[in-house]
């Protein structure tokens, strides 16, 4: 079975299927970041658009590499060198790029529903690489991939979400993804970072808000770490010592969990607040595969919205190896 | 002199529902009798067969942009909408530019509708200088000008010694005062209804205790006051609980509610601007209780708070877009759908929510008798028709109901004896 996607916005209204598709497809890409030689012709002649309307490193390169890795050419936006600050609207930066005629715009916003108000005015694919407190889909399909390659499933799972989960954009995509296969969530932090409603944004999934680490990590299977974002210590006023006191992981609190828990944070951590560096560097954090699975989730993505779907079984990637695709076309 | 003949007149406030022609004559009614029984040789005739002729509707709150905001809408093409809407007076909040408060910006205003408005245009003074919340404006040259209340919309009188004078001050000069509910720093940043819905999309909520708890403090102070306190545009059901609580302990507290807060609610909300409003969009138990409300009197009044923003100004980001969406064109038609056609009340009960109700509201009277006004609304109850905003005369095109299949809604408009808007059939 295979399925095509127009844009890529959010994983809410994704099936389960069409979820694992996209997962299966990135496992080819995945083979590649292994190989001495990276480079595929998939996308030679395709240029991808990279519009970032705030900061982000490790994203915008994972997508810039992910695009390259496919012989992709791309264009790059960066808020700071933009014209935002000069008052254009978003909607008109989005028509000059595409003028230039992109055959996909990635775009990161801080305002939620961003990429899904651009995406109704352009004729090309739409990425979102995170719009605001809303999703940010290709992070939960790189954690979906990290937790199956280490767990062999994403199946029925206890995850654990920490942090400021009201904030977070990759709680969100990991919710509506891992919550379609029968995953069970305990989201735990300061209650204003986890109000209640959580538990209902995604109907039919098992949500729990609980407020005491320790009971959050019982029985995890999968432990996600969010990054206290300094800034919003003040907004409202939380002081780093409660938070590292109540929620920071660190070695003792991690044996709470089941014995071969996983522990992923979407980056970039902050050593010694949310967790501390024995347990982000021990052999239970996945933090660097799953940067790796970024690069190979977002070649997949990139294939998928611009070269359309193809039957599975007839992946370029897979067919070709990369020696040989330097000359294939596509 | 115009004859309406063979219409169902309803008027709310000499509780007449019956087969009636009403003769006007100028600027007045001259007589109202059974059908058929009028003869006004040479009068043109408004034949008003099948459809319902009430006193003319009043919109208490309306922001029609003019002076300073006027590639949103004018004084000019707002009227129109509203005569549109069915509406014969509209009273216009003072946040302008220049904000109106002061009796020359009252005057410009009323001078500007004298010369360009389809329907009656009733200015609202700000309550403070510039709406800032610092000092009290002039309220008494306003009044003199033309006023008919005072209010700082789009943000609540500023703190509660500066209302308590607002108060002090409207109740010897007989004025209501016109609160927009918020507490501003519950509310500060938030863009929707806090609730699953704007957890689910990510949007930063406001909690109804943002609007509840100022209506609380403007509540308490009304008593003190001994003043005229109207809640506008109340959307949560925790503030209607207190107006009701007031009005049982004989306090002269009103409130309006919108058709957009009876009509939609938070989970309606989608990352499309139109569903931007302040206050936003509420929760499900809150419509439930403003339809009670409405029904049962606690609601005095419907209001648009048809607020035109221009397409350069609403077609950004959910977050950077300005809240508000147009009103007038789609007020009568929502509130058949929402009200009458679902059996919630009477027509005539729907009628007083845009006569009398409102009237009270500014102490003036409105009926359908001999020797008052000829201001009428005419309407009908059936017709079938879609609302496409494309063809209002509004500067703006921001409404939700964009499209809407509408049973029922506005055939004319009589200010001041003339025929403002007539529907083609």
């Amino acid at each position: 079975m295979s399925y095509r996607f127009r844009d890529l916005l959010a994983l809410e209204p994704l099936t389960a299927d069409e979820l694992r598709f996209l997962l299966d497809q990135s496992k080819p890409f995945q083979e590649i970041q292994k190989h001495p030689l990276k480079k595929l012709a998939t996308l030679r002649g395709k240029t991808v658009a990279l519009a970032f309307f705030e900061n982000s490193t490790r994203t915008r390169i994972s997508f810039n590499t992910a695009a390259s890795r496919l012989g992709a050419d791309t264009m790059n936006l960066q808020a700071e060198a933009s014209s935002i600050k000069k008052g254009e609207t978003l909607l008109d930066t989005a028509f000059n790029l595409n003028a230039m005629k992109p055959d996909c715009l990635v775009m990161r916003h801080s305002a939620s529903g961003a990429a899904d108000y651009v995406a109704r005015y352009l004729d090309i694919p739409v990425v979102n690489a995170g719009d605001g407190t809303h999703e940010h889909p290709s992070q939960g399909l790189l954690d979906a991939l990290t937790i199956r390659d280490r767990l062999g499933t994403i199946e029925n799972l206890n995850v654990t979400i920490l942090g400021d989960i009201l904030h977070s954009r990759v709680a969100r995509s990991n919710i509506h993804l891992l919550g379609k296969f029968g995953s069970k969530f305990t989201l735990c932090g300061p209650s204003i970072w986890v109000p209640r409603e959580l538990e209902k944004i995604a109907p039919g999934v098992p949500i729990r808000c609980v407020y005491k680490m320790e009971e959050a990590l019982e029985g995890a299977h999968v432990i996600i770490m969010l990054r206290v974002q300094t800034e919003r210590l003040d907004d409202p006023p939380l002081s780093a010592n409660d938070y590292i006191l109540l929620y920071q992981l660190h070695a003792q609190r991690l044996k709470l969990a089941n014995r071969d828990a996983i522990v992923l944070h979407p980056g970039p951590i902050n050593r010694g607040i949310e967790i501390t560096p024995d347990v982000a560097d021990g052999p239970q954090s996945c933090v660097l595969e799953q940067v790796t699975n970024g690069v190979a989730v977002r070649m997949a993505i990139l294939y998928l919205v611009i070269a359309g779907a193809t039957e599975s079984g007839t992946h370029p990637a897979l067919e070709a190896k990369p020696k040989e695709s330097a000359n294939a076309t596509d | 002199m115009l004859l309406i003949k063979n219409g169902r007149v309803m008027d709310p406030a000499s509780n007449t529902d019956a087969a009636l022609d009403v003769l006007l004559d100028g600027e007045k009614i001259k007589q109202v009798a059974p059908a058929g029984k009028i003869a006004a040789e040479g009068a043109e005739i408004f034949d008003a067969k099948g459809l319902v002729v009430a006193p003319g509707f009043i919109d208490l709150h309306a922001h029609l942009r003019e002076p300073g905001q006027e590639s949103s809408e004018t004084i000019e093409t707002g009227t129109k909408a509203a005569a549109r809407g069915g509406f014969t007076a509209v009273c216009c909040m003072p946040n302008t530019k220049p904000v109106n408060d002061n009796a020359s910006v009252t005057r410009f205003i009323l001078d500007r509708a004298k010369a360009m408005a389809s329907v009656r245009v009733w200015p609202i003074g700000a309550a403070s200088l510039e709406s800032k919340g610092e000092a009290i404006s002039e309220i008494a040259g306003m009044k003199e000008a033309g006023i008919v209340a005072v209010s700082d919309d789009g943000k609540p009188i500023a703190t509660a010694k500066l209302a308590r004078q607002v108060m002090d001050y409207c109740r010897s000069l007989d004025l209501p005062v016109i609160e927009h509910a918020e507490d501003v720093s519950l509310a500060a940043g938030a863009v929707m209804r806090e609730g699953v819905s704007s957890t689910r999309l990510g949007l930063r909520g406001m909690p109804a205790a943002a609007e509840a708890v100022c209506v609380a403090r403007d509540v308490q102070l009304a008593e003190l006051a001994g003043a005229r306190l109207h809640i506008a545009h109340l959307s949560a059901k925790a503030s209607l609980e207190q107006v009701r609580s007031a009005k049982s302990r004989g306090l002269r507290v009103t409130c309006e509610v919108t058709p957009h807060h009876f009509t939609l609610i938070d989970e309606d909300v989608t990352y499309d601007s139109r569903f931007k409003m302040n206050p936003p969009l509420a929760a499900r138990e809150d419509r439930a209780a403003l339809l009670e409300g409405l029904a049962d009197g606690t609601v005095d009044a419907i209001a648009t708070d048809h607020a035109p923003h221009e397409p350069a100004l609403k077609e950004v980001e959910f977050d950077r877009a300005p809240f508000g969406i147009l009103g007038f064109e789609t007020a009568l038609a929502l509130a058949l759908e929402q009200l009458v056609h679902s059996g919630k009340m009477s027509l005539r009960r729907m009628v007083e929510l845009f006569t009398t109700g409102p009237a009270r509201v500014l102490g003036i009277e409105r009926q359908i008798a001999a020797g008052l006004p000829a201001d009428l609304t005419i309407f009908s109850t059936d017709r079938g028709w879609t609302y496409s905003v494309d063809e209002s005369p509004s500067k703006s095109r921001n409404s939700p109901f964009d499209g809407r299949k509408f049973k029922g809604g506005p055939a004319g408009a009589i200010v001041a004896g003339k025929v403002v808007y007539r529907a083609a059939d």
